[in-house]
This record gives structure tokens, sequence and C-alpha cells, in this order.
């Protein structure tokens, strides 16, 4: 049952063929077998799903069953979950208990979806591998001594591992990308705004976005059009009508203009095998009808460097919300108000978080501004620029997903720069605000490699389209760790 | 850019974080680190370039001023750490 995808499940379901409890309980048995090793779940909300799970059999009995109606998932632990403890992978928020549910998780109960429990991740989100978690770093299913990537590490190691058919995860920049590529399962980030940030704890406000994490490209269409759409809480909320994912699925790829970033390829660091592999998925992409180009963005190689003033600028700002006053970690025994803030933060926030808010708070302080912030932002028009530029040429634009395979725990946990460098090819997305999806393609080194595809804004239907057909032709996705 | 651990405490200060002298000499290379990666940003003359705020060109929005929530005082007041008759505790600030 688990090794079937979010639309066989799907089918199953309206077949008559098991039902929502069943299934439920197949996968609470499954993570509560195999999780142990992996450290993908914070928190599994048995009881919950079981009683989620009963009433979309109830649903169904009545004839008011939707595609994803008693579909099991997984939510990252960022996403507020009403009367459940939403941790963001960090001890200032291990005693939270969210007092209201994100609008993403309504969306989808409401959809009829079952949640299984809440994926562990990067604290705060901030993190390439998982290791920044309060929990524990969550290892990589394909090889267990190895990340599986971040932020949404948690989410990614569970689909990949058929614990859950499919997750949420949010990408900053690369947070849901990576993890995919790096666990050989398919994850999308949506355009900027069109998946409300209400109740999804805030990182860089500018750059986080939603989006879903499953095996598949037509599992992921299923899954956005259930999260997708303007909600009046979020203030950047995109005010515009949902496309038709699935209706787009099937179309054809004859005259596609697909563009590789020249920069990309040319990258120092880049793994040969993933190089291969990206010429790999090129390759079916011209046998389909598309023709494939280069272009060039010359001005993404600065892109890193702007999101390291941008993001820790934005995080500074969101995160002094924890204040110990409020909700969250409270240090013993305060002898003022100064030392209440001081040592709640500390002791709450692990050093990646501290990293952040001090290059953001440096960045942002009096006679830094201008250099720092204000520069930041005329680099990420710039990078801006470059997308548009492009997208003249062509309908898509294509680079691998990250430079290499899961990396060994604990290889890159002393030097932050070299951690940063993970998201080299996913970052300028962020800034620029575009959706971009990332597909499992050819293995390297016996391990999964993934395939980014990037679109112009608001055109997720055209990315799970291509992806959709790439998959229909290949078997990279249906690739499946041994032991699980 | 080299910070000395000096810089780091008063950022540390205006971050409202505790950092020993330790952590400080720790935070203070990699800190360093990191802003000599943010300076590469300085091989592109900017100077005409307007700055982007945002990724999408959007007005902000408003809504009528009308309630539309209800109270939930008690249910929001339930993480908090020390609460009392509807209030947020703190450690005595004025004399």
């Amino acid at each position: 049952m688990h090794h079937k995808t979010l639309a066989e499940l799907s089918a199953g379901l309206a077949a008559g063929e098991f039902s929502s409890v069943e299934l439920t309980r197949h996968f609470l048995e499954r993570i509560r077998a195999h999780d142990e090793r992996l450290n993908s779940f914070i928190t599994v909300t048995e009881e919950q799903a079981l009683a989620q799970a009963k009433a979309a059999d109830a649903r169904r009995a009545a004839g008011e069953a939707g595609p994803l109606t008693g579909i099991p998932l997984a939510h990252k632990d960022i996403f507020c979950t009403l009367d459940v403890r939403t941790s963001c992978g960090s001890r200032m928020l291990d005693n939270f208990v969210s007092p209201y549910d994100a609008t993403v998780v309504e969306r989808l109960a409401d959809a009829g979806m079952v949640m299984l429990g809440k994926t562990n991740m990067d604290e705060f989100a901030m993190g390439s591998s998982n290791e920044t978690s309060y929990y524990g770093p969550v290892r990589n299913p394909w090889d267990i001594e190895r990340v599986p990537g971040g932020s949404s590490g948690g989410s990614a190691a569970a689909v990949a591992a058929r614990l859950t058919p499919a997750a949420t995860g949010t990408d900053t920049g690369g947070s849901i990308r990576q993890p995919a590529a790096l666990t050989g399962i398919t994850g999308l980030k949506p355009t900027y705004g069109r998946c409300s940030r209400w109740g999804m704890i805030a990182f860089a406000s500018s750059l986080d976005q939603a989006g879903p994490m499953a095996r598949t490209a037509e599992d992921c269409a299923l899954l956005l059009s259930g999260m997708a759409g303007f909600d009046p809480r979020d203030s950047t909320s995109a005010e515009r009508p949902v496309d038709d994912y699935l209706a787009a699925l099937d179309r054809p790829l004859d005259g596609l203009k697909v563009g590789l970033v020249r920069e990309f390829m040319a990258q120092d660091g880049l793994h040969s095998g993933v190089a291969a592999a990206t010429e790999a998925v090129l390759d079916e992409l011209k046998r389909q009808g598309a023709e494939v180009v280069e272009v060039s963005l010359p001005h993404a190689y600065l892109s890193v460097p702007a999101y390291y003033v941008v993001a820790p600028a934005e995080c500074s700002s969101n995160l002094s919300r924890f204040d110990g006053v409020r909700f969250g970690h409270r240090c013993d025994d305060p002898k003022d108000l100064e030392d209440l803030y001081k040592r709640s933060r500390s002791e709450g926030f692990g050093a990646e978080v501290k990293r952040r808010i001090l290059i953001g708070a440096y960045a942002l302080s009096a006679g830094y501004y201008d250099a720092y912030y204000l520069k930041a932002q005329q680099v990420r028009q710039l990078i801006a620029q470059d997308f548009c530029a492009a997208f003249e040429q062509v309908d898509l634009i294509v680079s691998p997903t990250a430079p290499d395979v899961a990396f060994p725990l604990g290889a890159k946990t002393d030097d932050p720069v070299a951690m940063y460098l993970q998201d080299i090819y996913t970052i300028a997305v962020n800034l620029a605000g575009l959706p971009a999806i990332s597909i499992p393609a050819p293995a390297a080194d016996g391990l999964p490699t993934g395939f980014q595809m990037i679109g112009n804004h608001f055109d997720e239907a055209r990315l799970l389209n291509v992806a959709h057909r790439i998959q229909q032709a290949t078997d990279w996705h249906e690739q499946a760790p041994e032991g699980f | 850019m080299s910070l000395s651990s000096d810089d780091v405490h008063k950022i540390a200060h205006l971050a409202r974080l505790a950092v020993s002298d330790e952590e400080a000499e720790a935070l203070r290379r990699d800190l360093s680190n990191i802003l000599d990666l943010v300076e590469q940003m300085g091989a592109v003359d900017t100077s005409a370039i307007e700055p982007m705020a945002h990724p999408l060109a959007m007005n902000q929005r408003l809504r009528p001023d009308e309630v539309t929530e209800s109270d939930r005082r008690d249910l929001y007041l339930r993480n908090a750490p020390a609460a009392e008759n509807g209030l947020f505790l703190v450690p005595r600030v004025i004399e």
C-alpha cells in the first residue's frame, strides 16, 4: 500500500479497495517500525489521525469525498497546528501548543486529508542538512550516515522512506527543493504569495513560501490544488485564481523552449555525476520535442551573498518576537527584564539561529544599513532582472537542484559558509519570487540527484506539466531506498 | 571584514542575546567568514539600481476597519510562561 502514489491511493479509496482508517493505520505502523532510524518525525499525532480518518470514511460514505479525502500526510513542524505542539525544530518552542491551524493546514484538513504528525526540520528552517534541529538530525533513508538535506529534511526523508505518501514543506532558499533532490522525491516551491503564509512560522517574510513534497509531479499537483489560493489573513497572499494543475499535466512538450543556466553548469564543485544526470533529463526533454538552449544569469553568482543579508535581516526582525514573555522558552529566575530577554533567547535558540540573528542585526545597524541591506536589495533587483531577460527567450529555466549528492552527517557543520553554498542553485529563485520544482534525475554514486525547473511567476501548471511528462516516460522517480 | 570580540558583544546586545567570551570568539570567526561571503556583492556597481524590497510588485491591501476576531485572550495566554489575571508577568520594571 505504501508504494502507491497519492494519486493511486486516491483511486483506491474511491474504488473502496481500502478505507482511510486502514490506510492511516498502515502508515502509522510504518512510522513506528522505521522512524527510529530516520528521526523524521518530531511528533506523531496518532489519535487525531485516526479520528480524521474515521471522519474521512464517513464523508466518503455520504458521497462527499474529494480527491484528497482520507489521504494521510505529514506537516513540517513550522506550520501551526491547533492543540498540537508546533516546535519549529527549536527548544524555544518545545512547549508551544498552537492555539490555531495555519491556513495551509486548515485547507488540507478541509479537503479531508489526515495528519499523521509533524516532521523534523532545521531549527526555524535555518539549515541545509537538518542538523540544526533541537530534536537531532534526520537521516537520509538512502544512506543513514548521510543527511537528507534541509530545512524540510524530515518531510523529505519521510516521503522517500514511504512513511507518508506526501508532506508539506517550506522553502526560503531551497528548503523544499534541495532535500527533495537529496532524497529522490519531487518537491515544488510555488511562486511567492501562491500559498498562504498565515500560521507558518516566519523566517524571512519576503522569501518564505509553502509547497508540496511527494513522490511524483501528479501528487504535487493534487496537493498544491488543495494548498494554494488567496488568503485575506496573509497580507502578501496573491489575489488571483488558482490554475487547474491536473488538467494541464498531460500537455505535450512540442515546441517547449528550455534554457539551461550556463553559469550553473560551469560552477566549481558541481559533481560530475550530477552534471551527467542533468544531461540525461535534458535528453528526455529533447526526445519529447522540447528545444534546449543555454541562458545566462550573469548575477546569480551573487545570490548567496545577497541572501545572507536579506534573510538574516528579516529573521532578526521576525525572531524578535521570541522574548520569553508571551510564549516559548523562558529562563529560570530572571533578575530583570533584560536578563529575561537575553537568557531566554540564548537558551532557546541554537547556534545557527543565533548566527543569523547576529548577522541580521549587524546588517541593519546604524552605519552599516546602506553597505549591506540596501546593497543586497539592489543585487536582488539585478538577479530578478536576469530572470526576466531569460524568460524573454525561454519558457523554463533548468539546472541541477544541488551541486552534489547527499553528504555525510557532520561534514559541513563546522563551516557555515560551506553549508550555505549547498543552496547555490536554489537561492536566486527565492530572491526573484519565482516557482521552481525539483524532480529526481538519474542517481550518482548510488545516491539520488535532483533536476530543477524554474518557471515564470505563477507558471506552476507548466512546471508540473513538464515534470509529469518526464516522469511518464522515465523511472527515476520510482527508485526507492532499500530497507524501508 | 573582520569583527572584533567587542563588535560581537555589541551586536549581541542589540539582538538581546547573552554571549559568553568563549562564544564570542567562535562567533567572531564565523560571522567574519559570513561577512566575507556577503562582501562579494562589492563586485558589481549598483549605484543606479532601484532596491528590491519584495518579489512581487504589490500594494499593501487594506480592509474595512471592522472587528473580525473574537476575544480569545485565555486561549492565547495558555502558552505564556507566566500569566495572571489576563496579564503577562515579567520581572518588576518600576520600583
